[in-house]
């Protein structure tokens, strides 16, 4: 029991972590119907930026933990929006109109000229930071077993929480959120009642990468090391979460983050951690065979 | 005309001359890109001394060398378009591939073209195809995970041990092999696991090591990983010791796991740093700022078999390098070298090294 109670936390903040990338994936493809691969060296970027400001901010002795953090987040987040609006821009803009396929390639591109680029700038080697955040507390004790959760967890879990509900209300209620929702629905009939279609889609990417931005300083202070490889995996496995989700959902991509969290986690405590992928997958292939748009897509509708 | 001879003749011989004077290529190959570039780096490195020095005093019969670099990046499809492009660009020598997954399926194709090759790659697989090109400058999987295996069963009696290796054909080698020489000690390993290499959460696998009151892990598999398992065993309050293969020799492990990096140990050859014939060209490895660790000193040390070789066979043709290769001795910076009918070193005695205070050194016998 409490193995499992231990498992389930694990889970819980790989799964939050995830859902934060798979956010990005699934709001870029709501609008503009593209899966953007260069996501998850998006991501990537951000750990960088907040590994060097972490970096900085120790060599002005800014010990102050909260102060630290919320620096580093805010760093992060603005250098991180600024890649996604730039890789917009550059990469994806210039195509739109063309074929489906030829943004999709130029992501692929762009994500390995992001990986290649911070992989000469900064060097192949692993970057490590000292532990920021150390301990945790100690939840329940048997006699074989103590489960604990790290600060680092209940970090990553309230930050998580904190920005879901803030972005609930940021598309729910603003009229930002309803042009986003409006370019969703019909980017012609949307540029016609006078918004502008391209500024909505510019914000949309720049609010994918600042999530991605906040899983990467999660997973930089949680982990403490960073390669400039990690977008590969994060960004595969944040996909996948956006699809079983369905992809497009907001609340979609969370879910499906969280399940997959919890299927690696109960699968390697249980079974073998050898075939948590296959698991993983599997479960996707169940769900898409059953509910071809996901667990909480929409079936689109061929408009005629 | 017979002006015209005459220019023919000089034009001929002025080829001659070139073709005698043409370089020699030689080449490397391993991960320059990817998530295990840091050791293609110490490959380029200790080559790259290698050739200067070499072409300093003359080069090979009379022929400077060249080096190309491959990039395989650990990916065995790519090894294979590597090994393609060596073949065209007509290479004597390849020093390569690093990952024993990338190195067997190039190997094949070297073969064809008859090219020799030294590789550091210690899959038992690589030299068991009975290809005459391939020779190993370094141990076996299963001479280094009998050496690791027989350590822990003697040093940790009675402690909980667990196998965990992350699926490559590296890592899963020689994992198997430390499982093999536990059990042969009467050693039963409470888990035997793999993980997938490249993530970043092991959180799954630390809690289960610690369910299990598991206290030395013995994995096969590189040293990225085994840092980010001992970061998470620290976060859960799990105090682990890592028995590991050559590839923790890296010392990104320690940046990575900090003070927990004290706690692993593993397998290596005799450290060619500590060798007193290696000294003069460890010290101008540390004059260019580079540290001579890992297998720096085994590409320098393939690229002066290739010297000593062709200069023992007086050509670079395969059949004669092949057979000075076979039947030579060679003295290099990483001591001698003989090889069997294998291609496998006869003498490759493995030791215990433990990480301490951001040095490895001989671990306590």
């Amino acid at each position: 029991m409490a193995y499992a109670l231990q498992q389930l936390i694990n889970g819980l903040t790989l799964g939050a972590v995830y859902g934060l990338i798979a956010i990005g994936y699934t709001m870029v493809y709501g609008i503009i119907g593209m899966i953007n691969f260069a996501h998850g060296d998006i991501f990537m970027v951000s750990a960088f930026i907040a590994v060097t400001a972490f970096t900085l901010l120790a060599a002005f002795d800014i010990t102050s933990l909260p102060l630290a953090i919320t620096a580093v987040l805010i760093v992060a987040i603005f250098f991180t929006s600024a890649y996604g609006w730039a890789v917009e821009r550059m990469a994806y803009r210039p195509l739109r109109g063309s074929t489906r396929l030829a943004p999709l390639i130029s992501a692929i591109g762009m994500s390995i000229f992001l990986q290649n680029m911070v992989q000469l700038t900064q060097g192949a080697r692993v970057k490590p930071i000292p532990p920021v955040i150390e301990g945790g507390i100690v939840l329940w004790t048997t006699p074989d077993f103590t489960v604990q959760i790290a600060w680092t967890q209940i970090l990553i879990i309230l930050v998580t929480v904190v920005l879901m509900v803030a972005f609930t209300w940021l598309i729910t209620q603003t009229s930002f959120g309803r042009q986003q929702r409006a370019c969703e629905q019909d980017s012609t009939m949307t540029a016609l009642l006078g918004i502008n279609v391209d500024r909505t889609i510019s914000l949309t990417f720049m609010l994918g990468a600042a999530l991605a931005a906040v899983a990467g300083v999660m997973v930089t202070v949680y982990y403490g090391v960073v390669d400039f490889y990690i977008g590969f995996v994060a960004g595969i496995k944040a996909f996948t979460a956006a699809v079983l989700g369905g992809i497009g959902s907001l609340p979609g991509a969370m879910l499906g983050g969280l399940l997959i969290g919890l299927i690696e986690s109960f699968w390697a405590a249980y079974l073998s951690a050898e075939y948590k992928d296959v698991a993983t997958f599997a479960i996707l292939i169940l769900v898409l065979m059953f509910r071809p748009s996901g667990l909480l897509g929409r079936p689109e509708v061929e408009k005629v | 005309m017979k002006k015209t001879l005459i220019a023919t003749a000089f034009l001929a011989l002025g080829a001659q001359i070139n073709l005698a004077h043409a370089d020699l290529t030689v080449a490397i190959a391993g991960p320059m890109t990817g998530q295990y570039a840091s050791a293609g780096d110490q490959i380029r490195r200790g080559a790259e001394m290698a050739i200067a020095d070499i072409n300093a005093k003359g080069g090979v019969l009379g022929q400077k060398l060249k080096l190309e670099v491959g990039d395989d990046a650990c990916d065995p499809k790519q090894a294979v378009s590597v090994a393609n492009t060596m073949v065209n660009k007509k290479i004597v020598f390849m020093h390569g591939h690093w990952c024993s997954s990338s190195t067997i399926p190039a190997s094949e194709v070297y073969q064809e073209a008859d090219i020799p090759m030294a590789t550091v790659s210690t899959n038992p697989q690589v030299t068991e195809r009975g290809l005459k090109n391939v020779f190993r400058i370094m141990g076996r999987d299963d001479q280094q995970g009998l050496v690791a295996g027989e350590y822990l069963a003697d040093k940790f009696k009675g402690k909980k041990i667990a196998v965990v290796d992350d699926k490559s054909a590296y890592g899963k080698g020689l994992a198997d092999e430390m499982a093999k020489a536990l059990n042969g000690k009467g050693v039963k390993p409470t888990l035997r696991e793999s993980i997938t290499a490249g993530e970043k959460d092991y959180s799954g696998l630390v809690t289960k090591l610690k369910q299990a009151g598991v206290e030395v892990l013995a994995y096969g598999g590189y040293h990225t990983e085994v840092a980010l398992i001992l970061r998470q065993a620290q976060q859960a309050g799990l105090k682990l010791t890592v028995m590991g293969g050559d590839t923790m020799t890296n010392s990104e492990l320690v940046t990575a796991a900090g003070a927990s990096a004290d706690n692993v140990m593993f397998t290596f050859s005799p450290d060619p740093r500590k060798n007193p014939d290696a000294a003069p060209v460890v010290k101008r490895f540390r004059d260019a700022k580079v540290e001579p660790e890992g297998y720096v000193m085994y590409a320098y040390a393939a690229m002066q078999l290739f010297e000593q070789a062709a200069t023992q066979a007086k050509s670079t043709k395969f059949a004669d390098l092949e057979k000075a290769m076979r039947g030579g001795s060679f003295k290099t910076v990483i001591g001698d070298m003989n090889f069997d009918a294998k291609g496998d070193q006869k003498k490759p005695g493995f030791v215990v090294y433990q990480w301490k205070g951001g040095q490895y050194d001989y671990a306590a016998k």
